[in-house]
């Protein structure tokens, strides 16, 4: 900032009572540009080309048109693929969500005072996160086969990845005052964490899980393209044979079980604040 | 002082019920749910998982030093702007959306059935909008562009409703008190109230659509997904680590900066 102030000096005013004060100028104008500059580059890169998508833009709507009306009667073969979808993320997110705990303890600042070792779980916890779930899944269905295995632990690592992190978070925003009172009574270490910060983060560890949850039912879906089980199998399948009625049906139906599992979990995370 | 602590114990109220119906309700849960796993591990699993961690930490490193067009380096370029015009295509298309879903300013009908198609949106995967967008523009980054924009609508939105939705009345009041017009209203009354969260969940979601650009290899919708999915599938893991290493990299780098500028706005 003070470079900044350097090149642009900040506009002097004079207040009525002759007090002078400084109005530092405003920085936006200078990110609105250089953000157009990256813009223009990223358009030349990627090729952007407002007149095809002008001129071609409706062949958007040609799948699109083709999935309406859904075929009704192929109803009766995608609940088997969406409970194996939901079924996925709810063990992946449950198991997911269990292992962040101890790592999630070992990266929060207010709890662990070995700071090399606090940085060392946290950087793990990123590098995790920064895996594509695609990629784990693939990688996973190496390992474990084709099928919902591979997808249960692709979803388990993302959401131990996730939930670890966000839980560190919540952890070092507690109240420490109950957690040093109660080492000051002599309690050990865990029984002060049981009983005077679990019940402070429980209420957000079960909402950020809720949360990673509903994410994940949308994310298995797709995981089904590297034969990792679930609906993405069928709607692979179904537009390598252009039954695009068929892909929409698939398609509502995930739409229906999403909104439902939003609104559940919308409820019980209301509930809990 | 016992006497008082066991008074207030007994005052506690009793949810022993609820808490082991909801235990019940978990076991099920995990039980139905546990019928996804097979502990079958091959023989082959094993020997091709040594394959992969070896092949991934020796990445290649001509490849990924290359600075030609097939490099990681160019790729990575591609991959970042792919995201962050898709973010800014996103965010744009966002804005009337989520100001016509949000429900102090439009009618509650309006509101819900505009969401109702914001969640559609958000509903279907990028593979199909990949596939969609592929008619229009042919294989390349242009199409991964235009993917990536339409998945980010949902989350933007979402998040921007939020903001909208905490929209401090009292600051249009007292403006209007002294004699703004609607135009000034906006500029001095709105603008500032939104702009940093919006610049901040603009952020986050570029963040999150660098992540999510090896979705977009897939459909060949350009960036480094591509050049991945091939080089995994052909259980090439050198390439494969090499390409991981690049992205794993660029992600961690542009987390820490996008968390800085976001801890920035957020705290004014």
């Amino acid at each position: 900032m003070g470079i900044y102030n350097r090149i642009l000096k900040p506009r002097k005013l004079q207040l009525s009572n002759k007090k002078v004060i400084e109005e530092p100028i405003s920085k936006t104008p200078i990110i609105l540009i250089m953000l157009f500059i990256a813009a223009c580059i990223s358009a030349k890169i990627t090729g952007f080309n407002i007149h095809i998508l002008l001129k071609r833009g409706g062949k958007f709507f040609n799948i699109l048109t083709q999935m309406f009306p859904p075929k009704l009667s192929y109803v009766n073969n995608i609940w088997n693929p969406l409970f194996d979808t939901i079924k996925m993320s709810l063990l992946g997110s449950m198991t997911g969500s269990i292992l962040a705990i101890p790592f999630a303890i070992l990266a929060s600042s207010n709890l662990v005072f070995n700071r090399f070792f606090m940085l060392v779980i946290r950087f793990l916890l990123s590098l995790v996160r920064t895996l594509p779930t695609l990629v784990t899944a693939l990688v996973a269905t190496y390992i474990f086969g084709l099928g919902t295995m591979a997808g249960t632990v692709a979803i388990c690592i993302f959401t131990f990845a996730y939930v670890g992190k966000q839980l560190y978070e919540q952890i070092e925003t507690v109240d420490m005052g109950a957690y040093e009172a109660m080492e000051a009574m002599g309690a050990n270490k865990t029984y002060a964490f049981l009983a005077a910060i679990l019940p402070q983060v429980l209420p957000a560890y079960l909402s950020i899980c809720l949360f990673c949850f509903e994410g994940n039912v949308r994310y298995a879906s797709i995981l089904g393209y590297v034969g990792a089980g679930g609906l993405g199998l069928i709607i692979n399948e179904k537009i390598g044979w252009r039954e695009y009625d068929s892909v929409g049906m698939i398609l509502v139906v995930l739409f229906i079980t999403v909104i439902i599992i939003e609104a559940l979990s919308h409820y019980i995370r209301l509930r809990l604040t | 002082m016992n006497q008082k602590i066991l008074v207030k114990y007994e005052e506690e109220p009793k949810r022993w019920i609820l808490q082991l119906s909801i235990a019940f309700l978990i076991g099920i849960m995990l039980a139905w749910s546990s019928s996804t796993v097979n502990y079958k591990i091959t023989a082959k699993g094993v020997e091709m998982a040594g394959c992969i961690i070896t092949g991934i930490f020796h990445p290649d490193t001509k490849l990924l030093f290359d600075l030609s067009e097939n490099g990681v380096a160019y790729l990575l370029l591609e991959t970042m702007c792919i995201a962050f015009l898709g973010t800014i295509v996103g965010a744009i298309l966002s804005v009337p959306l989520s100001f016509l879903s949000a429900a102090n300013v439009v009618a509650r009908p309006v509101a819900l059935l505009v969401r109702v198609f914001i969640m559609a949106i958000r509903t279907v995967p990028a593979l199909v909008y990949g596939l969609m967008f592929i008619r229009v523009t042919g294989p390349g980054a242009f199409t991964g562009l235009l993917t990536m924009s339409l998945c980010s609508i949902g989350m933007i939105s979402k998040m921007y409703i939020e903001s909208i939705e905490d929209l401090d009345i009292k600051i249009l009041e007292s403006l209007d008190a002294i004699g703004c017009t609607t135009l000034q209203k906006i500029r001095y009354g709105i603008i500032p109230q939104l702009f940093p969260d919006f610049m901040s969940t603009i952020i986050y979601r570029f963040d999150m659509n660098l992540r999510d650009a090896t979705v977009l290899g897939m459909v060949g919708a350009g960036g480094i997904g591509a050049p991945l999915i091939y080089a995994m599938n052909a259980y090439r893991w050198n390439e494969a680590g090499a390409i991981l290493t690049g992205l794993i990299v660029l992600i961690l780098v542009i987390e820490v900066i996008s968390t800085k500028i976001r801890v920035k706005l957020a705290r004014g």
